[in-house]
């Protein structure tokens, strides 16, 4: 297989991945890492085990022993996930490797679908380890090897990031040869190394420290020479900019006759080779998506940068760089459209969360939220979810409004789904048993992690190459975390959901709530025949506070009548529970 | 008219407009050129606007378009054709599908749908065309090959081979669908002609 064609960031990782001969893979899902995983399952890779972890701090857990073990591994996440396994990779950085390590975090600037827009490059000064940063998926799939290369021959984890833009672009690859670790399969038995007690640990921690020189070297020799981490690209002397990742390609667009310094491994950098290109060129520039970490080590170093006045929030592009560098030789679009009505992403027609924020807006509660396709709960017309922090954080924050204002406190509840709870809210509602809460915890459990694109999870029942997978039950797991009061509720009966819930909030202790339902897109999700509107509709609009995209007004008068798009609606019922006119039917109801 | 390179094809999530921009990228790549497509995954997915860059060229750097330089805004819904008109080249071409798909904002009657949709279009471009994929697509039994009805109107752009795009989509389409998918790709293509 030599034969070039177009994958995206993501793809190309994960062929990658198999050429630099990963025999394990792990992770959990998130925007924009997920595909990587995917591919590596449903490719035709057969020499590697992939499996999603719970979270992401289980994940990197796992890599880790499977690395101790002498297999390459690798470890996919988004730039939050990082968050949760920085803990294993603080340490992890002090052990090194047996088998190469790779830690993919797939950063997100513009927050296309994030909470925040952190740069984990900041992770690797952090953890003091080498990152690599490809500016296309030919690149992405290239460094792979390079990347496990370095993990064994440094003793480091080595942190490949990619961005939005790189992971969901498309670019042409052609695949280079298999190549299989030297390294040994077999656990070795090393505490000295692998035992980070504090006498152990210190002796590491000098390690850590030699270890930084050598990368520091060797991002110096592989400038223009194996392995071709980092290049020059001479071209005028006027301006020269030191750049990596997609910035590279916004800067090539923008300024084809720039000089370009072009960083592959990001982290440490060669900065005497860029001291040497400083001295070749006029101008020099530092363009960078998000935090100013390369010119401020640049800086740093004493050498001179000029400003290029490109902001450090959300997405760069090729117009900002001609804007500002390329000295206001731009170029722009037409003035868009004024009033062009929003389109935000919607909860699907038939989804099983609908109900639950109908149902939570109108009983007046306060809710703290999580995140997944339930984060959508927040927006009109639901508008019934009032924090959204990070995975797992609503059940933790339901229990401190209660403490801070006792019986002040509003009616409270803490709402996450499945893959969440599992990621990271089981903790929290240990922690309310303990310390002897009396909050209410829905889960909405729709079988699935829906919002990242379906991935398999303990409660799903399949995994990621879409095989059958043990299922957990919640009721059993959250009782055994000290809850008495579960109750398990059908997502599409408004009125039973209302009744837990009232009953929820008189009990005393942890009251937990299961919502089960399958999520309306999974291909095993029971659909019922469309509902349909009489001629009872008085154009009251009680319906479409649901937000379902199969109910809409006829016409555009506000009292005009509603119709149900057959085509789209799942029969769910929910929008015939809300009608005060009973005019909302299906098959075989009386009229 | 100039070789088309840059494409931006918009619409609403689960229409299918990453699919074709799958399509167009691998057109362009075995048609021997150099070739690159962007769009993001994820939240926009559920029923939101969706935008997907293609270009192609000698050598292709940023994977996005700049605003201005869009040459054809292929749009499978007529709201997401303003939405990302102004991305346009004013020397460009719009093709858009007329079918609606009213927003939430204006099913619930909060926000209006715009009624003077070419009149506001062909500020933007020099050339708008109406192209009813959806409308023809639903008469060929198949209404998701309204992306291929979209593309061969396209194809109609370019000089590229009709022969080379039927390849590659029928690569990329389910089996079953090869055949309506092929069907509406040709009645994309004529109508462009009975356009002119
Ligand atoms: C630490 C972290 N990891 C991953 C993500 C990406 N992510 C957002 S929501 C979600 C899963 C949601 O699944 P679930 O809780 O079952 O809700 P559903 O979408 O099925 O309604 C994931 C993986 C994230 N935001 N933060
Ligand atoms: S994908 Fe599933 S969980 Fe997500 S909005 Fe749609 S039906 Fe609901
Ligand atoms: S029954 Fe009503 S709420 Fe449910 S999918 Fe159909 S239209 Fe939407």
């Amino acid at each position: 297989m030599s034969e070039c064609t177009l994958l995206s960031g993501n793809e190309a990782i994960a062929l990658g991945a198999h050429l630099a001969g990963v025999h394990f893979a792990t992770g959990y899902p998130g925007t924009p890492s997920t595909e990587i995983l995917e591919a590596l399952a449903q490719g035709d890779y057969e020499a590697v085990r992939v499996q999603w972890s719970i979270n992401e701090k289980v994940a990197l857990e796992v890599g880790i022993g499977a690395s101790l073990a002498g297999r390459r591994t690798l470890v996919t996440m988004k730039h939050v996930g990082v968050n949760v396994a920085a803990d294993p990779l603080m340490t992890l950085t002090y052990m090194g490797v047996k088998g190469g390590l790779v830690l993919v975090t797939a950063d997100d600037p513009g927050m296309h679908s994030s909470q925040n827009e952190q740069d984990n490059r900041n992770y690797a000064r952090f953890a003091k380890i080498p990152v690599l940063e490809p500016s296309d998926s030919q690149e992405a799939c290239d460094m792979m090897n390079t990347a496990f290369e370095l993990s064994e021959r440094f003793d480091t984890p080595v942190l490949l990031r990619t961005t939005t833009r790189i992971s969901h672009s498309k670019t042409p690859v052609t695949p280079g040869q298999r190549t299989e670790s030297p390294v040994e399969p077999g656990f070795t038995k090393d505490p000295s190394k692998s035992v980070m007690i504090p006498a152990y640990a210190r002796g590491r921690r000098l390690v850590v420290e030699e270890r930084s020189g050598q990368l520091a070297k060797l991002a110096e020799e592989s400038v223009d020479a194996p392995p071709h981490l980092s290049r020059v690209e001479m071209r005028s002397p006027d301006v020269g900019i030191i750049t990596g990742g997609i910035a590279y390609q916004y800067v090539r667009e923008a300024l084809p006759d720039a000089s370009i310094f072009k960083l592959g491994m990001t982290y440490p950098l060669p900065m005497e080779a860029i001291r040497s290109f400083a001295q070749m060129v006029d101008r020099l520039y530092v363009v960078e998506e998000l935090d100013p970490f390369w010119e401020t080590e640049i800086s740093a170093a004493g050498i001179e940068v000029t400003p290029t006045g490109l902001s450090s929030v959300g997405e760069l592009g090729a117009p900002a760089i001609l804007q500002t560098i390329g000295a206001g030789d731009s170029i722009v679009g037409a003035e868009p459209a004024g009033g062009i009505p929003v389109r935000p992403p919607v909860l699907c027609p038939g989804c099983p969360h609908r109900g639950v924020f109908f149902t939570l807006r109108r009983g007046g509660y306060a809710v703290t939220g999580d995140i997944g396709c339930y984060s959508l709960g927040v927006l009109p017309p639901l508008e019934a979810m009032h924090t959204c922090i990070c995975m797992g954080a609503s059940v933790g924050a339901a229990q401190g409004i209660e403490k801070a204002l006792g019986e002040d406190a509003p009616n409270t509840v803490a709402v996450i789904g499945d893959s969440t709870f599992l990621h990271s809210g089981m903790t929290g509602i240990a922690d309310a048993f303990f310390n002897g809460s009396n909050m209410t915890t829905l889960i909405l459990d729709n079988y699935t992690t829906a919002m990242t694109g379906h991935q398999g999870n303990p409660t799903a029942g399949y995994d990621v190459y879409r095989s059958e997978a043990p299922r957990l039950e919640f009721e059993p797991l959250v009782r055994g975390l000290g809850v008495d009061d579960v109750v398990r509720v059908n997502p599409y009966d408004m009125q039973a959901l209302e009744s837990a819930l009232k009953s929820a909030q008189e009990t005393r202790g942890p009251s937990v709530i299961i919502v089960e339902g399958a999520c309306a897109l999974l291909p095993w999700a029971e659909h019922s025949p469309p509902y349909r509107v009489t001629d009872e509709c008085i154009g009251c609009g009680m319906c479409l506070r649901l937000g379902c995209p199969a109910l809409r007004r006829k016409g555009t008068g506000k009292r005009d009548q509603v119709l149900i798009a057959a085509d789209l609606c799942t029969g769910c019922g929910l929008c015939a529970q809300v009608c005060p006119q009973s005019a909302i039917v299906t098959e075989g109801d009386d009229q | 008219m100039p070789r088309i390179d840059d494409v931006l094809v918009v619409g609403v999530g689960g229409q299918g407009i990453i699919l074709a921009t799958d399509v167009i990228a691998e057109v362009f790549l075995r048609a021997g050129f150099d070739a690159k497509k962007s769009e993001v995954h994820g939240m926009a997915q559920r029923g939101g606007s969706v935008e997907s860059h293609v270009r192609r060229g000698e050598s292709v750097h940023s994977p996005l378009i700049s605003p201005g330089r869009v040459q054809v805004l292929l749009a499978l819904e007529g709201l997401e054709a303003l939405r990302y008109a102004h991305t346009l080249n004013p020397q460009g071409t719009i093709i858009f599908d007329p079918q609606r798909i009213p927003p939430l904002s204006v099913a619930t009657g909060a926000q209006e749908y715009p009624d003077d949709l070419t009149d506001q279009l062909s500020r933007y471009a020099a050339q708008v065309t109406e192209v009813k994929g959806y409308e023809i697509a639903s008469k060929l039994g198949n209404a998701r090959a309204q992306n291929s009805v979209l593309m061969g109107a396209l194809a109609s752009l370019t000089e590229l081979p009709r022969d080379l795009w039927l390849e590659v989509l029928d690569s990329r389409v389910p089996a079953k669908a090869v055949e309506v998918n092929r069907r509406a790709f040709e009645r994309g293509l004529e109508s462009m002609s009975e356009n002119r």
